[in-house]
């Protein structure tokens, strides 16, 4: 066991990133998971997964601490705040399912609408939550934007393609943090909701998604590119 | 004859027949006279105080404990009366389970006694355990995980009508520990059940028979205790050696031709190592030297348990010259051709050690024997130091203090799953059980709250609560399903998520055993290892399953297990403290000697009232050697805690090392003012604040949260099926500290926090006994007491500020390295 000193948590570090290009359009990469392009003042975020807890208590779960909402909402509005977004696209699995959207407390409801207020908002079907929402904003399928497109799912002959869904997460020094994965062809998000788990950037599938000369860019407090673990 | 009756009825050919079984029935006479055995004076009392409602037996290993515990039992059944069950026996271990059930069959089938015994444990068929519900036999022999699952059925109250007696064995060993916490609340409620249920506990020697019987008997009846001769005193040793024991390190690699002679000089020879690391690499070496090809075994938790059973028959055979093993072997089926114990490394623990060396000999009236062979030069003091402490039978043994509550939560879950119940009723039961005995309801209900309804500061689960309280007050499960998912994770056993290891074959490959999961993450494609005593090279990791393949002759690159270390118990390290405050040491070898005198030459010996800090400059770095004697656990978290306020107070420190009796710190600025760096409350803050978010604190949380039912195990299914799926425990701890600081699970863990890992307890017991006496002795070098700490293994950077700028370096590095740094930005 490591018993070495950890400081800092991925929460507290907004506005630092990694730049890249893909098929031309200019990104950044944020420590906190979060997908900025500036050329649109667009945030892109994946897999909020809200309302996980509620759902997993009303499938017979254990009682989860009932915090997660909140805490990825403080973060989200942290970098709506530090990049001053107009538009946000939610790339799917926003909610836990849809019950857990309806389920939601009313004031988080609320801070959801207050976030909205003022920017462009498009929520992206995932496959945890084909359907929402009261909440107003865009509900799409997938979006196309410039030379990319946002969808979930990720598909095997796309180009320019932003994705979510895999929860990547890669490991550096012995340590495992969420990822981006990026190659020529696509960029797949990690899941920006607390309470998320992570797939090793080694699984079949992702290594079957990404070109050889992929990278992993870890999030935390600054975003760090590697060559994408195998 | 089995090993059951080697280890029990053979006793009694030390008392030849004679007519003094007034209390037995019959065919017992007969059957003793037959055989032309007689039965020992505690056996005796046995029979004698079987209607007592709690009796306590404390005898050493091999005095017939066990027979003493079934005698009154079988004496009751004997004539055919009783329908149902009467005895249930529970052990720790599964094997020891089944071992008893062979072997107890032999006398009452010799006997023609009409008794039904069968055991009950995991690894029992779903069919006979159905069986066992609805017909159970005379007598049960169980584990407490599989008893506790047993109470948690809606049948209960019938499986245990007529219940009399049950006989907790080796409770010793339970008492120190979870399952035997789990073990006394499920005893509670058969006691509801069955009110004249009576108690036995057999134990081997400990330091505090009157805390075993406190935990053993229904609070607050009495449990008086019978003591068993305890045999002669055992025949304890330093090894000698050519060579003197290095400075550091923990392999006694240097020991092993003495080894070697000892076990040729025997007939079988236990070696008892203190971790299963050091045991693999033993066992390696050993082999090595091992020139007339002897039959050496190896056994220890971590192996296949096939490979387990192997070792174990072979042992009994006796084909077996020696086992290299590990706490494995503390407890269990007695060897009886067993001549010699070895103890390899300081036993950190008084009762450990005497009890280890129980298993040696176990004919009732010759001396056990048993040499101890330190790893490295301090341990010489220790090992002297122990082996005073088991001659004077002085043991050692750490009070437990009040149940610990996540274990309370798991029995509440189990009572919702039995069916509705009374909280003031269970409450009422709960606290007969000796440790919940202090238990407030406040407490009880915080816990209750906890199963119904998590019991978070926001009310967040009223429509899904777990438990209900229906109008006439019962709480019952609001799921009735849900039952099968709180069985399912039942128990208390921590296994840190392990993986198994097989050898890379087409299709499957022989398992031989687990490593950690955390060690095999650290694993690269041509990394060796030893596991099983076999160096392995590591090939893949497929489907949660270690692929190796054997590579013999390599030198292993890694030690395999992380594993528990033992820190040496107060009572040792006062012992320890007390001989350096002699002016000579005879009794210790002159290399030893000598070392000690130098170091009162050159500084001053630590003291039990004070505490010595050196002070000294080696390699261009100020260093701090802080001789707490606080053992290894604390001796750690104190150093996390100094280093941490050394980087407030801008002293730069880079790191540090710890051992059980000094932490030794390095850093840019020496410490010219130690007094500020050791409050208690400072530190104390250091332990809620900064070093909550450590990595030890979250494994207690992880630990707690398992068994009080927040966080399920992990089944091989769910992992298989996509790790995103579940995410770890780590983020729950963070969220509840960020969002619910005062939440019943942070609690819990901060009470696991002075204990075990962290062992802050005993930091506050060093700065009680020390009272702010602290001697600075600034020095111009490294000390003779304080120089091994340069070679110990397990030195922790403080990475500070550094760690992200180190990750950065490498991901750098990473990207030249693969010319991927162009590509992109």
């Amino acid at each position: 066991m490591t018993l070495a000193p950890v400081r800092g948590t991925r929460q507290e570090h907004i506005m630092n990133g990694f730049d890249f290009t893909l098929c031309g359009a200019r990104l950044m990469a944020l420590g906190s998971g979060a997908l900025w392009w500036a050329e649109h003042r667009l945030l892109c975020v994946s897999d909020l997964h809200l309302g996980k807890a509620e759902r997993i208590a009303r499938r017979g779960g254990t009682h989860l601490p009932p915090y997660e909402t909140r805490d990825t909402l403080t973060r989200l509005q942290d970098a709506l705040e530090a990049t001053g977004a107009r538009q946000v696209i939610c790339l799917g699995d926003s909610f836990d399912d849809d019950a857990s959207a309806r389920a939601l407390a009313s004031e988080d409801k609320l801070w959801i609408t207050r976030l909205m207020a003022g920017r462009t908002w498009v929520w992206i079907e995932g496959n945890h939550d084909p359907g929402p929402v009261e909440l107003g904003g865009s509900h799409l399928a997938q979006m196309e934007l410039g030379p990319l497109t946002f969808r979930h799912i990720a598909q095997d002959a796309a180009t320019g393609e932003v994705s979510g869904h895999y929860h990547p997460k890669a490991r550096l020094r012995g340590g495992s943090r969420p990822a981006f994965l990026l190659d020529q062809r696509r960029l797949i998000l990690p899941a920006f909701g607390t309470y998320t788990g992570g797939l090793r950037s080694q699984a079949p599938v992702l290594n079957s998604l990404m070109d050889s000369k992929a990278l992993a860019i870890l999030t935390g407090p600054t975003a760090l590119p590697i060559p994408m673990p195998r | 004859m089995g090993k059951l009756l080697r280890k029990t009825f053979s006793k009694f050919c030390a008392f030849p027949y004679k007519d003094n079984m007034k209390d037995l029935p019959t065919p017992f006479h007969d059957w003793f006279a037959t055989k032309g055995w007689s039965i020992h004076p505690h056996q005796q009392a046995m029979l004698e105080r079987a209607d007592d409602p709690a009796t306590l037996l404390i005898a050493p290993t091999g005095g017939g404990k066990t027979m003493a515990g079934f005698l009154p039992t079988l004496a009751e059944l004997a004539d055919g009366h009783h329908d149902g069950l009467h005895t249930l026996y529970v052990s720790p271990l599964k094997a020891l389970a089944a071992d008893i059930k062979r072997n107890l069959r032999t006398p009452v089938e010799e006997m023609g006694l009409p008794i039904r015994i069968d055991d009950r444990t995991g690894d029992t068929p779903q069919s006979r355990k159905k069986r066992q519900r609805a017909d159970p036999p005379h007598i049960l022999l169980t584990t407490p995980e599989s008893l506790a699952l047993l109470t948690s059925y809606e049948d209960a109250a019938r499986t245990f009508k007529g219940l009399r007696r049950v006989v907790v064995d080796e409770i010793h060993a339970l008492a120190e520990s979870k399952r035997g916490d789990q073990l006394m609340l499920a005893l509670a409620r058969l006691q509801s059940l069955c009110p004249d249920l009576r108690r036995v506990g057999l134990s081997a020697t400990v330091e505090d028979p009157e805390a075993i019987a406190h935990f053993l008997a229904r609070h607050p009846d009495p449990c008086p205790i019978l003591l068993a001769d305890p045999g002669p005193a055992p025949d304890i040793q330093m090894l000698e050696t050519a060579q003197a024991p290095p400075w550091a390190g923990g392999g006694a690699a240097y020991a092993i031709p003495a080894v070697m002679q000892q076990i040729k000089a025997h007939r079988t020879t236990l070696i008892f190592h203190n971790t299963r690391a050091q045991a693999e690499i033993f066992f390696h070496n050993l082999w090595l030297a091992n020139d007339d090809a002897l039959p050496i075994g190896i056994h220890h938790g971590s192996l296949d348990r096939v490979q387990r059973e192997r070792v174990e028959g072979a042992m009994v055979r006796g084909d077996l010259r020696a086992i290299v093993c590990t706490g494995s072997l503390d407890l269990g089926i007695d060897w009886g051709d067993v001549d010699l114990v070895i103890q390899i490394g300081a036993p950190k623990n008084v009762k450990r050690l005497v009890q280890r060396i129980g298993r040696a000999n176990h004919r009732y009236n010759a001396p056990s024997k048993a040499l101890l062979v330190p790893a490295n030069r301090f341990e010489v003091v220790e090992c002297r130091a122990a082996l005073e402490a088991a001659q004077a039978g002085d043991l050692d043994g750490d009070p437990r203090g009040a149940g610990p509550r996540d274990v309370l939560c798991q029995h509440i879950l189990i009572a919702a799953c039995a069916g509705p119940f009374d909280a003031g009723d269970l409450y009422c039961e709960m606290i007969t059980s000796g440790a919940y005995a202090t238990l407030t309801r406040p407490q009880f209900d915080a816990c209750l709250d906890f199963c119904a309804t998590g019991g978070y500061a926001l009310k967040a689960y009223d429509q899904w609560q777990r438990l209900l309280q229906r109008p006439d007050g019962q709480w019952q499960l609001r799921d009735p399903r849900a039952a099968a998912r709180i069985r399912m994770n039942l128990g208390t056993i921590q296994d840190s998520d392990k993986l198994k290891v097989r050898l890379k074959r087409s299709r499957g490959g022989k398992p031989l055993g687990e490593v950690e999961e955390a060690f095999a993450a650290s694993l690269t494609p041509g990394d060796t290892f030893l596991i099983g005593g076999q160096t392995v090279r590591y090939e893949s990791l497929r489907e949660m399953t270690v692929e190796v393949t054997r590579q013999p002759g390599r030198k292993p690159k890694i030690a395999t297990f992380s594993g528990t270390k033992f820190a040496t118990s107060t009572q040792l390290s006062a012992r320890i403290l007390e001989m350096l405050k002699q002016d000579a040491w005879p009794e210790l070898p002159p290399h030893t000697a000598d070392w000690l005198q130098l170091q009162r030459r050159v500084s001053q010996m630590p003291r039990a009232g004070r505490l010595l800090i050196e002070s000294f400059p080696h390699d261009g770095r100020a260093h701090s050697c802080i001789y707490g004697f606080a053992g290894r656990n604390a001796q750690q978290t104190l150093g996390l805690l100094l280093t941490k306020r050394m980087e407030d107070l801008g002293l730069d420190p880079l790191g540090f090392v710890s051992t059980d009796y000094a932490t030794l710190i390095w850093s840019l600025e020496e410490i010219r003012e130690p007094a500020p760096l050791f409050d208690l409350d400072t530190l104390r803050d250091g332990l809620d604040g900064w070093l909550a978010g450590n990595a030890v604190m979250k494994r207690a949380f992880r630990g707690a949260a398992t068994i009080a039912g927040l966080i399920e195990r992990n089944t091989g299914g769910q992992r298989k099926s996509g790790r995103q799926a579940t995410f770890s425990s780590d983020i729950l701890y963070d969220t509840l500290r960020k969002y619910d600081p005062n939440h019943l699970m942070l609690d819990i863990t901060r009470e696991e926090a002075l204990r075990g890992l962290v062992d802050f307890g005993r930091i506050e017991e060093m700065l009680t006994r020390i009272n702010g006496r602290i001697d600075l002795r600034r020095l111009e070098r490294i000390t003779p007491l304080a120089a091994p700490l340069l070679l110990e293994m397990g030195k922790v950077p403080v990475k500070g500020a550094g760690v992200e700028k180190l990750m950065q370096q490498e991901a750098e590095a990473l990207m030249q390295a693969s010319g991927l740094a162009g590509l992109s930005g």
